[in-house]
Parts: structure tokens; C-alpha cells; sequence
């Protein structure tokens, strides 16, 4: 059966927290921090880019299926950060990783679902026999403009899968995707920020994509919330996970594994890859995930994994996201923030 | 004069109406309100409105929504001023009645607020203001408002609690409202420790933005009496009256002298006195502005609106019940529309139609619509008969 073979994510180590953010602009700490149930992000240095990211999260990925990489047949790189408006991100990162060079390559975007649409295709391609592996990655830098609501969110992370059909440490028992032409976030060429419909992100988009797609994965398999053992949604913030989980009738605690934004933020295309990704650290053989993505415009896939014997052989065979999440880190003011994210620019 | 009565109503459920447009709520308003009036016609129709152009885009308010009722060549017109455009619509209504011109008239109000980005949205509703001498220099109405509350502080020693009480009373109440955008109860905590927008107003001191329409169908009291089937409730009068548009234009912060002047009008116009007002469906915009305002109508000594929440006396029960829907806190506030629903909850009120939150016994209500930080009010009283 289909299914993940190998997985790596891959967090920066700088973070900056609500308060510093908050300082600059004169706005309310603790009400941001209630507000988005966040309390710091994390932050790219000047040579971190959704490539670097990807690259990082694709070698733990490798490592733990324990493949060659020239046995990779497609690599598709779903980011919504990529460098190059055309110049692909996935050449870059197959060549880094040896992926190379009768594969198939592509840039995925779909606002924060471009990860999961990697995922998605892969699963698909490996399923079909017309590829041994795939590796998707979900990869981001986000952007948020300088006091803006989304500046306390927008991070920076990845997650990286090897799906194949052999040796898989998470089957792949179900997918659903879901859609509809839903305005609620968008950045259009040449801009450097994205702009959002503010309250019309929350109910007509996120929430309506997320339960559409959920309840027809659970219907679909038949399968209701309290038979998982793990519930991963995308993660803008730290209350809409609870909030539509709740809804669908997941519990708090089959959400909290997964969910990392308080403390990473959203990483966007990162997002619930990411969560998947902390879950697969510490679940067990026989464990449910249930996964949902989102990405505005708008779309969810939703995703029904079973883990395997062999997560126990290689969980340990590269850094787990929360180790990366909690250790190392390194505090930055919103001076060093800006350099880092390119809002000073210097004379030439 | 000829003696008025509203004799049908209609309120959309309000919120964020994302896949309705304003002619949708405004239509479906409407014909709610034809058909608790059970009447097939209606002889002319006022719209209030404040700012669809901005908010939507659409003006010509009167053609439109005409055309979307059905009613071919009905004389309909837009009228404005700023959130007391509904209140507005409604002497206007009761005036062509009065007058003996129309037998049969819609008073409605609607606003579509969600369909433009919240910035949109405020430099919309800060048309209101005085765009030379206040907007230019960057005041919004959280900040003006936030400035007369500071001032109510200051002279009277009203506290940050009484404010949040109000929030409290008008969400419980509009909790047992079900057309209410925000039919739930907050506490005195979650209101003074929510987000700070405009210092001392907290996000729970401010009223939110709504799409929503409300209607009411008028007649004249013979035709009432003839089609009426439910209790008859009549508008005894009204008071209008404008102010200086801004702020540094006024004697005071602290009270709204277009509010003071309209209600001594209604009350002369009608023979009430405070006391004889049952209870009140006012402007709160912001809670400063209900404190504000229940001075104004003379139901509480200048000074002591704050005691009003906190000591219960504004509670259903209490000596004089203040916004029994809600209000603009709980209810819901698309600007143009808010004037109407009061009307609409004096009337379901006079009715005894008003289920959990009904108040026994209410015989005369009032009800305050106010445009902008002031300079506009309407007030209208209204008995069952």
C-alpha cells in the first residue's frame, strides 16, 4: 500500500516573540498573544530560503526511508515562498539531494496547501506504479507586512515526504480533496506581501474548506474522530485547529501533538505537514492520523494515515521537529528581525 | 395630523453575511415585514442607508431595492443620516402617513459592512465624522467615543467597570435574541481584559460590523385598526434634531445635546414624560454612548448613566429596561438599519411578542437612534393600544 516512507521537517533556529512585535507597534502583547494563542515564530536568517529549508527537511526524509535518491522519480517542492517567480525550486533541490536527473520536477502553489498538493500527486504517482518514490515537500518563509496582523504568524519552516509503496511507515488508507473559489487571502504578482479579507479568512474559508473536506474523507471511510489517535489541521493560528477540530469532534488532546504554532508559527505550505510530522516522532505502530491542509483560494486535502512497525526503526534516525522546536534557540529583536527579513534595505 | 401605527416587521438574521448581498437581506427584510402586516401593498417606501456606495459601491438605493421588492413603480427614496438614517426613514414614513399623502408605508433600513476590507469599512464610518477638522487628522469613532468616555470619567468618576457593565446587560440580553449577530453572554472580566482599540474602550465596548436590513410596514391608524390582527402599536411622535458634527464643536463632552434637544421634542410632541417610558431600546454604539445617552432622555440625573448597568436598574426587571435586544452591542450595528430594528424591538416588545426577554407589562417604549459621535438624533415613542 501506499504511503510515507521517510519524513524530515526542518525549523530555523531564530524566533522572535509577540512582545518585541508588539513593542514596534504599539499594540497589545497580551491581546495578541490571546488572540492567536502564539507566543513567538520562527524566523529565517539571510541564508535561509524555502529551498535551503527544503533541502534540509528532504535529507532527513531520505535518511529515514533509506533510499537512494536517484530512485526518486518526481520532486515537487509546494511553497508559496519560492525564490524565483520562474525558475524552479524543486531543480535546485533535486540536484542538492541527487535526485537527478531523469525525474520529474515541479513548484507547487496553493497558498498554504501547496505542501499537501505535493503529497497528494506523489501518493498518487507511487500508486500508480509510474514512479517508485516521490518526495514532496512543503516548504515556507512566509510573509506578513510590517504591522500587519499576519507579521506575528507569518514563519518559516518545512516538511519533507518520501511516499513510495514499499517499506512505508505511515500507509495511506484515504484521501479527499475539497475546493471552491474562495477569495479570502491573496497576493498578486510583483507584490511583496499578501493581503487577506481579514474575518472572511475564518468562517466562508478556513472553516467551511477544512469541514467540507473532513467530513467527506470520515463518510468516506466510514471511520468517526474518536477512532484516531492523532488530528493534524493547518495551523494560521493556535485557535482554529481547536476550534475546528471541536467542530468536527476531535478532542484537544489528539489535536496538541500536532500542533506546533504557538510556538513555530505558521509556516504556511509547513503547516500541517509540520504537525504531520511531530505526530510521526511519537506515535506508535497502529496509530490513526487523521490530516487536513488548508489553503486559501481556497482548498483542503484531507488525508487518513495508519502507522506502520517501521516508524520505530527510523524515528530516531534524524532530528524530530519538536527537538528542533524547543532547543537551540536563538531570541532576535525586531532590528534584527527586519534585516533578517529584508525590510532595510541598504544604499547600493 | 393623522395618527400612525406600525402594523408589520421584518428583520433578516444579522451577522456576516457572506453569501448575501444588500438587496438579498434588504428583500427578504421587507417582505417578512409585508407579511406580518398581511397587507398586498404598500403605497411608498423610505430606505436609510449610510454609505452603500462606499461599503458596496450601489447607490440609487430607492430604484434598486424597489425593483428587487416587486413593487413597479413604487415611490421609493434613499434616505441618509449617518446611523440614524433608519430613524430618519422613519418619520419620514410616519410624516407622508400623518400627512394623509399615503395610507400604506415601509420604513426600512439596511448596510451591507462585510463586502469591503475592514479598512474600507472605517474610513467608511468615518464619513460621519467631520472630514476636515477630525478625520483628516486621523480620528475614528472608537477615538472619539474613546474621548468622551475619558471625559465622562474624568468629571463624573464613572469607572471602566460600569462601562463593561453595559456590555454585559446588552449581551445577555441579545443572548434571548435569536436574530442577534452576537447572541451570546460575555462576562465583566472578558469585556475589560479584551482587546484595547480606542483606551478606555475595549473591542467589547464597541459595537461590530454587520450586514443586516430591518423593515417595518406603517399605516394609518383607521387602516391599522381595519387589517391590523396583532396588538396595535402606535407612534405616539418623534424628535429630531441635529448637533455640531464634531466634537470641538460642542459645549460639552459629555453629553449630546441632539439627543437632549430630540427627546424634549418627542416628549412634547407626544405629552410623555421619562417616567412614563416603560423602557428604551438607545444608541450604544459604544457603552459610553448608552451611559451618555439614558442621561439624555432623562432617565438617569446627568452623571449617574454609569450606575444604570451596574446596579441593575437597566436589566429586563430593572426600574427602566435599556436595549431588551441587545442592542447595537449584541444585536449587531449595520448602520443604516439600526434605527428600524429599534423600532422593531419597541414594537415586538408592546406586542408582548418578545419570548425570553420579554418585558411584563410594557406599555410605552422609546427608542433613540444617533448619527455619528452625536450630530444627528432621532427619537421616537410609541404606546400599544
Amino acid at each position: 500500500m501506499e504511503g510515507i516512507v521517510g519524513y524530515g521537517a526542518k525549523v530555523p533556529r531564530h524566533r522572535i516573540k509577540v512582545e518585541e512585535i508588539a513593542k514596534v507597534w504599539g499594540a497589545d502583547a497580551p491581546s495578541y498573544k490571546r488572540g492567536l494563542e502564539l507566543t513567538e515564530k520562527s524566523v529565517p536568517a539571510p541564508d535561509v530560503d524555502c529551498i535551503t529549508l527544503s533541502v534540509e527537511a528532504a535529507k532527513y526524509a531520505i535518511t529515514r526511508a533509506g533510499i537512494d535518491a536517484v530512485d526518486i522519480g518526481s520532486v515537487y517542492v509546494g511553497s508559496e515562498s519560492h525564490p524565483y517567480a520562474v525558475k524552479p525550486s524543486g531543480t535546485v533541490l533535486a540536484e542538492a539531494i541527487g535526485a537527478v536527473n531523469d525525474c520529474h520536477c515541479a513548484d507547487y502553489e496553493f497558498a498554504c496547501k501547496a505542501g499537501s498538493e505535493a503529497m497528494f500527486v506523489c501518493l498518487g504517482l507511487v500508486k500508480s506504479g509510474y514512479i517508485k518514490y516521490g518526495l514532496a515537500v512543503g516548504a515556507d518563509t512566509s510573509q506578513g507586512a510590517p504591522g500587519d496582523a499576519l507579521e506575528y504568524s507569518a514563519a518559516a519552516g518545512a516538511a519533507a515526504f518520501v511516499m513510495g509503496t514499499e517499506n512505508v511507515l505511515a500507509e495511506c488508507h484515504h484521501t479527499h480533496s475539497f475546493m471552491s473559489d474562495t477569495p479570502d487571502f491573496w497576493r498578486r504578482e510583483h507584490e511583496h506581501y499578501p493581503q487577506h479579507g481579514g474575518r472572511f479568512t475564518g468562517e466562508p474559508a478556513y472553516f467551511r474548506t477544512i469541514t467540507g473536506a473532513s467530513k467527506a474523507i470520515l463518510e468516506k471511510s466510514g471511520m468517526k474522530p474518536s477512532d484516531f489517535q492523532y488530528a493534524v489541521f493547518h495551523q494560521p493560528n493556535g485557535k482554529f485547529p481547536l476550534r475546528v477540530g471541536k467542530r468536527l469532534g476531535f478532542t484537544k488532546e489528539q489535536i496538541d501533538t500536532g500542533r506546533l504554532v504557538p510556538y513555530l508559527g505558521n509556516t504556511y505550505s509547513g503547516s500541517s505537514p509540520m504537525g504531520l510530522t511531530a505526530i510521526l516522532d511519537v506515535a506508535k505502530p497502529g496509530d490513526m492520523i487523521f490530516m487536513c491542509s488548508y489553503g486559501s483560494g481556497a482548498g483542503a486535502d484531507a488525508f487518513i494515515w495508519k502507522v506502520t512497525d517501521r516508524i520505530n526503526e527510523v524515528r530516531d534516525m534524524a532530528p524530530k521537529t519538536r527537538v528542533q522546536l524547543d532547543e537551540h534557540k536563538v531570541y532576535i529583536d525586531y532590528g534584527t528581525y527586519a534585516k533578517f527579513r529584508k525590510k532595510i534595505l541598504k544604499n547600493k | 395630523m393623522r395618527e400612525v401605527a406600525i402594523i408589520g416587521v421584518g428583520m433578516n438574521q444579522w451577522g456576516e453575511l457572506w453569501d448575501k448581498s444588500l438587496r438579498d437581506v434588504y428583500v427578504e427584510s421587507a417582505l417578512e415585514a409585508i407579511k406580518d402586516a398581511g397587507v398586498d401593498t404598500v403605497d411608498g417606501m423610505y430606505v436609510g442607508a449610510m454609505a452603500p456606495g462606499l461599503f458596496v459601491g450601489q447607490e440609487h438605493l430607492g430604484s434598486l431595492l424597489a425593483d428587487y421588492l416587486g413593487i413597479k413603480n413604487l415611490p421609493c427614496a434613499r434616505v441618509e443620516s449617518a446611523c440614524a438614517s433608519g430613524g430618519v426613514a422613519i418619520k419620514s414614513a410616519f410624516l407622508e402617513i400623518a400627512s394623509g399623502h399615503s395610507d400604506i408605508v415601509i420604513a426600512g433600513g439596511v448596510e451591507k459592512m462585510t463586502d469591503c476590507s475592514g479598512d474600507d469599512a472605517t474610513y467608511a464610518l468615518a464619513t460621519a465624522a467631520d472630514q476636515e477638522y477630525e478625520v483628516f487628522h486621523g480620528a475614528t469613532f472608537p477615538g472619539l467615543y474613546a474621548m468622551m468616555a475619558r471625559r465622562h470619567m474624568h468629571e463624573f468618576g464613572t469607572t471602566q467597570e460600569q462601562l463593561a457593565h453595559v456590555a454585559v446587560k446588552n449581551h445577555k440580553n441579545g443572548a434571548k435574541n435569536p436574530k442577534a449577530q452576537y447572541p451570546f453572554e460575555v462576562t465583566l472580566d472578558g469585556v475589560m481584559n479584551s482587546v484595547m482599540i480606542a483606551d478606555p474602550l475595549h473591542i467589547l465596548d464597541c459595537s461590530p460590523i454587520t450586514d443586516g436590513a430591518a423593515c417595518v410596514v406603517m399605516a394609518d391608524l383607521e387602516t391599522a385598526k381595519r387589517i391590523c390582527k396583532k396588538p396595535i402599536v402606535k407612534v405616539l411622535g418623534f424628535g429630531h434634531a441635529t448637533d455640531a458634527i464634531a466634537l470641538h464643536s460642542r459645549k460639552s463632552l459629555t453629553q449630546l445635546d441632539a439627543t437632549i434637544v430630540a427627546a424634549e421634542r418627542a416628549y412634547k410632541m407626544t405629552g410623555k414624560k421619562p417616567e412614563d417610558i416603560d423602557f428604551a431600546e438607545v444608541h450604544d454604539c459604544f457603552t459610553i454612548a448608552e451611559i451618555i445617552v439614558i442621561e439624555d432622555l432623562g432617565f438617569f440625573e446627568k452623571g449617574k448613566g454609569g450606575t444604570g448597568a451596574e446596579s441593575g436598574e437597566t436589566y429586563i426587571g430593572g426600574r427602566i429596561p435599556i436595549n431588551p435586544s441587545g442592542g447595537l452591542k449584541s444585536k449587531g450595528h449595520p448602520v443604516g438599519a439600526t434605527g428600524v430594528a429599534q423600532a422593531i424591538e419597541v414594537t415586538t416588545q408592546l406586542r408582548g411578542d418578545s419570548g425570553d426577554r420579554q418585558i411584563e407589562g410594557a406599555k410605552v417604549g422609546l427608542a433613540q437612534n444617533m448619527g455619528g459621535s452625536g450630530g444627528s438624533a432621532v427619537v421616537h415613542i410609541m404606546e400599544v393600544l
